[in-house]
This record gives structure tokens, C-alpha cells and sequence, in this order.
């Protein structure tokens, strides 16, 4: 178990580096010039929220025990009575819990004020995330869709992604649409960002997908660890280089062009489509799923001009269809796994591999169980907040960058030759000897 | 004296350079500058989504001359800068009252 407990950690600092740096690239590279540093902040303060909420209560929530919808906050609150064995696996699904919560940003970037967004992160983990999280990672026969329903989840495609695009459309349509828009686009200030971070992001999922494996007592531990990691690499890469081709394909066709924006999104829909099914499908199945997805969310993207919610950075087109594709694919492409090959996650046949319609059912209703759950716990949250402190930033400040107007700062100096203008000062409350350090 | 103000394409930034410095126009001041004329903008895709780019990037020169010279620089930034196709830029002549050379203090003529 010492190489067990090894791969964990290293899986649990992948997926760590899934939010800080890559998410906060992936998005931050979107934004405008004058938002990026929001936007980054966004997933960082997230991290450091979440982390904290998931050991105090998160985690007894999810894992403390038995309940159709969640554990006891009690149990283990504030890691109480987890003992040592316990911790890598603890701040493994601690990585979980902020990455979806992160994601929900990119659905309102630009205009959220700072204090909005940290008040709504520990009530969104709280009442959306540990909740589904129970429901699909915990999997005890009372659990709603892991146990009650049956639907196969093997890395989050519920829980993670349907949760947080459910939750971005949520927060777009109470927070509303920037100033000017659609009229006035906002393009992406540095796809070189972006593309840095979806690189980074496919790196990072590795961690995320292959270190989400659960060892069943049937099998002999080492020989399903062998077979089940080597099943679950290959399928999450094979996946999204399908999904890649997929999104350029239909960008082409649609709009003439291949661009880097939608290499990079397709990176990203092909990760999110193969996570409920990295462990449940042969290598056909997940190219399937990930040319589907690719092609699927690169048209789903322009669905908010359509219906007219400003989605900022896709978290809907991406997560959200991506997240549903997945998990219902399953039901289509999922295969029992060979005899003594000791690959534990497609413990039944998709309809495509003469299973019948029982997994697609369970697939349909764990997905349905996840919109609907997401969907009234964030209503809730974002309405209280509404009515309360308020979402938005005064015009003035949207118009003249969030940055400056929540952080006081500016992401880039260009100006080389006249400095910006920049003249070095102390501001009103420091020492003396500080005055005096900066005049030296 | 005269100020001579081109705007135009930025891959002829370099020729203009050359043949005026041929010709002997010993300096100039040149920025990066965005505008648009006749060619209007251009669009771009982003996920779908077409965005208007109204401003087009150009490079703009600033050159004061003696007014003897100033038929032969316009017409050397012309014909360098033309390729015939919409968007080529502009080429306008101001007049100057006074010019001093910092360093020295020398005026007009002997400050160009």
C-alpha cells in the first residue's frame, strides 16, 4: 500500500494544480485586460475557502457516514476521529471540492463584486457540492445516485461538472448580463494563457480521473491498480484528442476556421465528457465520447447568444453539455469488463453492447438528480445574495476594469519608455521608517 | 516648415524608413496606432461568436521638413507605401511655426 499512497499524493498534486495555476489561466486568458487578475483571483480565493469549509464540515458531509442525500456535518467535523490512513484520501477529494466550486467562475466574469463571490463559495460547497458529492462518491446503498439510482459516475461527471454548469447557468441569469452585452463582445486578452492553462488542465486531470479509482474486495488489489490505472490514462487521453478533432471539425464547417480557442475548449470538453466513464468504457467508447462532446459543446457554445445569458466563459457549453454527454454515454457505450481482467468501473453493458435500456435509465436519472439538486441550492444562494450585500459592481467600475475598482491593481505595465506614469510613494498610515526606506 | 503625418501599413514602415533616409531625412517620430478608413475593420471568431474589430493597426510617422523638401517626402512615402489594395493610410502636410532644437536651443531651420 506505501506505492498506493504515493500515486495518491502525487494524483491529489495534480489535481491541486488544476485550480491554481491552470483554471485561473484557462479563464484568465479569456477575460479582458483589465479583469484578469478577478478572474484569476477568483479560483485562488476559492482554494483557499473550500480547503478550509471541506475540513471543518465538507468532509463529514460527504464521507461521515450513510444518508440518501448527505452524511452528518458532525461525524467528522473538523476531521475528527479520521484516523492517519485516512488523511491522503481526505485531501485527495479536498482537490474535488475546489476545482467545481472554481469552475462556477468563469460564468460570471467581469462583473461580480469580490466580497459576492467569497460569500457565495462556502455556502455553494456547502449546500450544493457535499451534497452531490455524497450522492455519487460515497457509494452506500442509500446514497441517491451512486447507490439508490445505480448510475455510474466514475470521476465526477455529475457531481463535479453537470453540478458547476447547472450552477454557472444559475448564477448568469440572476447576476445578468455585462454592460452591453451581446452587443459589445468582450474578445479574449491572451490566448497564450489559455492555452497554457487547458495543457495544464489535461495534465492536471490525470490526477483527477486515473487517482479516482476505488479498490473492490473481489479483485486482487495490485492486479485491479495494474489494469484498472493503465484503462483509465489511456481513455481520459484518447478521449479528448478525439474531443479536439470534434470541436475543430464543426468550427470549421460553421465558421471557416480552426482557431487555438477552440483547440483549447475542445481539450477541455473531451476531459469533462470522459470523466464519469474513464473507467467504464473500451478505448472505442471513449473516442466516441470525446469526438461527440468536442463537436456537441463547440456548437452548444453559441446557445447563450440564442437564449441570450451571458455564460461569460462557457462554463454552461463546456461543463454543463460536456458533463451530460458523458455520464449519458455510458448508457450507450459502457462494457462489462472481460472476466478476470479486474477492472472494477463497467460493472454493466451499455445499450450499444446489448445491455439493454437499465444503464442508460440510471445514467438519465443520476443526471437529472444533479440539475435538479444543483439547480434549487444554487437559486437559493444566489437570490439570498441578490436581495442582501448585492452581485454586481457599480457600471463605472465594470466599464473601467474590475481590477482596479476590487483589487486596487493592474495585471500589465506596457508602457516601457513613460512607466505608466508611475510615480513610487507610501500610502497614508505607514511608518516613518518605511517613508524614508522607499525615498532611500 | 512643414509637419509630414503618414499613416500606413505596418510591414512598409520599413521601407518608408529606408528611402527617406536615402533621400537624407536624418530623424523622425514614429508610433503604433489604430485607426480605420475606407477598409473599415476586419472580424474575428471566438467560440462561435463573430466580433467586429472596427480599429485596424497602423504605424504613424511624424516627420517636420524644410518646405523645399516637403513635395519629394511626400512623394517618397507615397510611392513606398502604395500596394494598391484598400488601406494603403494617408499622407497630410501641416504648417509649422516654430522649431527648437533642444540640446542646443537652435531655432527653425537650423534645429531641423
Amino acid at each position: 500500500m506505501d506505492g498506493y499512497n504515493a500515486f495518491m499524493l502525487v494524483a491529489t498534486l495534480l489535481v491541486l494544480m488544476m485550480t491554481t495555476p491552470a483554471l485561473a489561466l484557462f479563464y484568465g486568458g479569456m477575460t479582458r485586460s483589465k479583469s484578469v487578475l478577478n478572474m484569476m483571483m477568483m479560483s485562488y480565493v476559492a482554494m483557499a475557502i473550500v480547503g478550509i469549509v471541506w475540513v471543518l464540515w465538507g468532509y463529514s458531509m460527504v464521507f461521515g457516514g450513510d444518508g440518501t442525500f448527505f452524511a452528518s456535518p458532525f461525524t467528522n467535523f473538523g476531521l475528527n476521529d479520521l484516523g492517519y490512513d485516512g488523511y491522503t484520501f481526505m485531501m485527495f477529494q479536498l482537490t474535488f471540492a475546489v476545482i467545481t466550486t472554481a469552475l462556477i467562475s468563469g460564468a460570471i466574469a467581469d462583473r461580480v463584486k469580490f466580497s459576492a463571490w467569497v460569500v457565495f463559495v462556502p455556502l455553494w460547497a456547502t449546500l450544493s457540492y457535499f451534497p452531490l458529492a455524497h450522492m455519487v462518491f460515497s457509494c452506500t446503498d442509500d446514497s441517491l445516485i451512486c447507490g439508490v439510482i445505480g448510475a455510474q459516475d466514475y470521476a465526477g461527471g455529475t457531481a463535479v461538472h453537470i453540478n458547476a454548469g447547472v450552477a454557472g447557468l444559475v448564477l448568469a441569469l440572476v447576476v445578468g448580463k455585462r454592460l452591453g452585452w451581446p452587443k459589445d463582445k468582450t474578445r479574449p486578452h491572451n490566448l497564450t494563457l489559455t492555452m497554457l492553462g487547458a495543457a495544464l488542465l489535461w495534465v492536471g486531470w490525470y490526477g483527477f480521473n486515473v487517482g479516482s479509482l476505488i479498490f473492490v474486495d473481489d479483485f486482487d488489489a495490485s492486479d485491479q491498480f495494474l489494469a484498472e490505472t493503465g484503462l483509465t490514462f489511456a481513455n481520459t487521453t484518447l478521449a479528448t484528442m478525439a474531443a479536439i478533432i470534434g470541436w475543430l471539425l464543426v468550427e470549421k464547417v460553421l465558421h471557416g476556421k480552426a482557431t487555438t480557442l477552440g483547440a483549447a475548449s475542445g481539450i477541455v470538453a473531451g476531459l469533462v465528457a470522459i470523466t464519469p466513464a474513464a473507467g467504464a468504457v473500451n478505448i472505442v467508447g471513449a473516442l466516441a465520447i470525446g469526438l461527440v462532446a468536442g463537436a456537441v459543446c463547440a456548437w452548444a457554445v453559441s446557445l447563450k447568444f440564442k437564449l441570450g445569458f451571458d455564460d461569460s466563459l462557457d462554463v454552461v457549453g463546456v461543463h454543463l453539455v460536456g458533463g451530460i454527454i458523458g455520464t449519458v454515454m455510458i448508457g450507450l457505450v459502457s462494457v462489462t469488463a472481460p472476466a478476470g481482467s479486474n477492472v472494477a468501473g463497467g460493472a454493466v453493458d451499455g445499450l450499444f453492447y446489448g445491455g439493454g435500456l437499465e444503464s442508460l435509465v440510471a445514467q438519465v436519472l443520476g443526471v437529472l438528480v444533479a440539475i435538479a439538486w444543483s439547480g434549487i441550492a444554487t437559486l437559493v444562494i444566489a437570490l439570498a445574495i441578490k436581495f442582501t450585500i448585492g452581485w454586481r459592481v457599480s457600471d463605472e467600475a465594470e466599464i473601467d476594469g474590475i481590477d482596479l475598482a476590487e483589487h486596487g491593481e493592474s495585471a500589465y505595465d506596457l508602457h516601457t519608455g513613460i512607466g505608466g506614469g508611475v510615480k513610487s510613494g507610501v500610502v497614508a498610515g505607514a511608518t516613518g521608517a518605511a517613508r524614508e526606506g522607499v525615498k532611500a | 516648415m512643414k509637419l509630414v503625418t503618414a499613416v500606413i501599413k505596418p510591414h512598409k514602415w520599413e521601407d518608408v524608413r529606408e528611402a527617406l533616409e536615402t533621400f537624407g531625412v536624418t530623424g523622425m517620430t514614429v508610433s503604433e496606432v489604430s485607426g480605420y478608413g475606407r477598409q473599415k475593420g476586419h472580424t474575428e471568431v471566438y467560440r462561435g461568436a463573430e466580433y467586429d474589430i472596427a480599429l485596424v493597426p497602423k504605424i504613424r510617422i511624424e516627420i517636420v521638413v524644410d518646405d523645399a523638401d516637403v513635395d519629394d517626402v511626400v512623394g517618397i512615402v507615397v510611392k513606398t507605401a502604395q500596394t494598391g489594395r484598400i488601406g494603403d493610410g494617408k499622407v497630410w502636410t501641416t504648417p509649422v511655426d516654430s522649431v527648437v532644437r533642444v540640446r542646443t536651443g537652435e531655432q527653425d531651420d537650423a534645429a531641423l
